[in-house]
């Protein structure tokens, strides 16, 4: 490329992988709208773009780009912490296309085709209507190819090169990663059996390997950001590891709750899942006193400039901080209990969580690391902020609080109206749905679900632009 | 320099790291391989002897299932064939299901796979929840087939205009926007009879698992708000 300050292919690649996944990022927020907007309008797009389309593909969207932007995020670091370039670029750059091509094709099917008979070929070529993994089994395979490739170039590289604690952490964590989707491929006429394997999946991702990845990046970025010691930044991210995955692999028992599965996952899930916050509060402080500590340091030195070598993508590292100690762990904690859980499971109130915690824990890491590519490529020493980049935090942070609060009390109805008042029933159902303070709350979801979509364009005009900036210390 | 302590040793941190992962990882394989064969289909022969099975075999279409208070548990579990003195499954009573109560296990087998199928192909769990797991666009379909509005006197069944629960489930499934209860209505999937039937018998076969008493007091609520 032109003018790019990147001295590695590698970072290269994964501007690559960070503009493929702001793209799905927009068709992310884009078919959340359409789903956000027949909660109001039941006949919008009736049979034509049905909520389960719009909502499969939203989802869907949503572990798409983030597993882009973390394979991105990977490729961008890499240099940094091994000092070598990336063994396999070649490969990385097939594997990037092949992946995106699938993505294309999975999506276009789910739009066009939507639906296929009872049978087997349906699940091979159309989708698996499983929940977050719905891609047809064509695309699994595709998806472990890919995914062993990029964790091919991992090892290599970190093998080769200096591997930092950092590395380790990652290239245990992507194995991890990728061994477990294998669990969720494949068919079973038992639904017990099958959600129990599919919880293996979605939980041990989103509640175990992607927050070490998670911690992994923000470990990154604190010592890219704002120099702090790399020694004391692992110490801490191996504690975090402990406590993430002490919790979260156990922590699973609270999605074996009501699912057919034995009494005594109540009390595993219980004591896990509650003790799944503590590494997030652990995490949020990490950040902050690190950021207290070295601007401390700085100014001993007598410097009044601030310690942030990357303005905005630190806002968003700060923001994941508290974006994920607030939807994973409070939103979380709020349901955990199988003595609450039974009222709220499967209600407004786990869209609510669902929403925060996504955001909060993977969201605002990765939008982060746009920003540190964007930096990196620019060859900018500090970048500051524009009027755009505070805009678009504003609105997407607090757009998808305003939708989480919006949520959190149509849930609050739902439980009570539907779940307590009628148990539970198709009537009880849609008496909870009826309720004006129901559907106040999807008004405002869809409201604030607005206000994050303009700022999504408000970040890409950001992105697109800031490099060019001239308030940047070159 | 400060003297060196095991609280600030990253070799320390590391090892516990990994002894952690891994004992969290074997004890949620041990317990794995504890739960699955709980909650593996049951036969024929276990529902024909009356043996309960937390997931029972596709034969229970044959049942009557209803949802009851155990009182030693502390919650609703599904009762199936009428219950017992103890007032658990006795597996005496049985229910016609599309006008057979003698569906042999490989032809119950047929119907629970091509339901199960149906429900995935369908896309069922991006508008509904099963088992509470899905989506939250329309109701929860775990027990389902016990829901009072398709029974005998329930709104569902008089709007098809059919005589049993099974038909008017597998009519309202083939052509749901012909019968519109709320303003947000399902779309037409392209149901089949025979993927009717089907999803039908999925339906009642899921009614049928013990799940810890979710969802509790199902069908239980009588006149709660506004008289209804």
């Amino acid at each position: 490329m032109v003018n790019s300050h990147l001295k590695y292919e590698s970072k290269q690649l994964a501007t690559w992988y960070f503009t493929f996944a702001a793209i799905i990022f927009g068709a992310q927020l884009l078919f959340g709208l359409v789903a956000a907007t027949q909660y109001v309008m039941p006949g919008f797009l009736f049979e034509i773009v049905d909520f389960s389309v719009a909502r499969m593909i939203h989802i869907n969207a949503l572990i798409v780009w983030m597993v882009f932007a973390m394979i991105g995020s990977v490729y961008w670091l890499l240099p940094d912490e091994t000092g070598i370039e990336t063994v396999g670029i070649g490969l990385g750059k097939v594997l990037f296309w092949a992946f995106a091509a699938s993505i294309v094709v999975v999506v276009l099917v789910y739009l066009i085709v939507q639906v296929g008979p009872a049978d087997e070929t349906s699940l091979w070529l159309i989708h698996e209507g499983r929940e977050y993994i719905e891609a047809p089994r064509w695309a699994d395979i595709a998806i472990v190819v890919v995914v062993l490739g990029f964790i091919y170039n991992l090892y290599a590289t970190g093998m080769k090169g200096n591997r930092s604690g950092i590395v380790t952490v990652l290239m245990a964590d992507m194995l991890a990663f990728a061994g477990i989707y294998l669990a969720g491929m494949g068919y079973t006429d038992n639904i017990s059996v099958d959600q129990f394997w599919w919880w293996w999946v979605i939980h041990l991702w989103v509640e175990a390997t992607w927050e070490v990845f998670v911690g992994s990046l923000a470990a990154y970025g604190l010592i890219t950001m704002i120099g702090a010691h790399r020694k004391v930044v692992e110490m801490w991210l191996w504690i975090e590891v402990a406590m993430l995955f002490g919790s979260g692999i156990l922590g699973m028992g609270h999605h074996y709750f009501w699912i057919g599965t034995p009494e005594y996952w109540w009390e595993i899930g219980a004591l896990f899942s509650a003790l799944e916050p503590l590494p997030l509060v652990a995490m949020f402080i990490h950040v902050l006193y690190d950021w207290g500590k070295m601007q401390g340091e700085e100014s001993a030195k007598g410097l009044e400039t601030s310690v942030i070598a990357n303005k905005p993508a630190f806002t968003w590292f700060v923001l994941n901080a508290i974006g994920n100690f607030l939807g994973a762990g409070v939103w979380g904690f709020f349901h955990t209990f199988p003595q609450v859980n039974l009222y709220t499971h499967g209600t407004q109130f786990t869209s609510a969580h669902g929403h925060l915690a996504f955001f909060g824990a993977y969201a605002t890491l990765l939008i982060g690391m746009f920003y540190l590519a964007v930096q990196g490529k620019n060859g900018i020493k500090i970048m500051n902020a524009t009027k755009k980049s505070i805009w678009a935090t504003s609105m997407i942070f607090g757009g998808v609080l305003g939708m989480t609060a919006a949520l959190t009390l149509s849930g609050y109805v739902q439980v009570l109206v539907s779940r307590a008042q009628w148990g539970a029933t198709w009537e009880g159902y849609f008496a909870g749905q009826a309720s004006i303070w129901f559907t106040q709350g999807m008004d405002w979801r869809l409201i604030m679900g607005v206000v994050t979509f303009l700022g999504f364009f408000v970040l890409i005009a950001d992105l697109l632009s800031i490099g060019k900036a001239t308030h940047h210390k070159r | 320099m400060a003297k060196k302590s095991v609280w600030s040793d990253n070799r320390f941190w590391q090892r516990s790291a990994g002894w952690v992962t891994g004992f969290a990882s074997m004890l949620l394989i041990w317990l794995t391989f504890d739960t699955i064969p709980q909650i593996m289909l049951g036969s024929d022969e276990d529902l024909q002897q009356g043996v309960t099975k937390r997931v029972p075999g596709p034969t229970v279409i044959n049942y009557k299932i209803t949802y009851e208070m155990d009182t030693k548990r502390g919650h609703e579990i599904p009762v199936i064939g009428g219950a017992n003195a103890e007032g658990r499954s006795s597996f005496q009573e049985k229910e016609t299901f599309f006008g057979r109560d003698d569906w042999s296990e490989e032809e119950a087998a047929g119907l629970l796979h091509l339901g199960k199928l149906g429900s995935q192909t369908k896309n069922c769990m991006n508008c509904h929840t099963l088992l509470g797991n899905g989506a939250y666009y329309a109701p929860d379909l775990t027990k389902a087939w016990l829901d009072p509005a398709w029974g005998p006197n329930g709104p569902m069944q008089a709007m098809t205009g059919k005589n049993t629960k099974e038909e008017a489930m597998a009519e309202f499934l083939q052509f749901p926007s012909q019968y519109p209860t709320h303003a947000r209505m399902m779309p037409n999937l392209g149901i089949t009879p025979e993927e009717a039937k089907g999803l039908v018998a999925f339906l009642k076969h899921m009614s049928s698992i013990d799940t810890n008493g979710f969802p509790r007091n199902f069908g239980k609520i009588e006149g709660a708000v506004h008289g209804k």
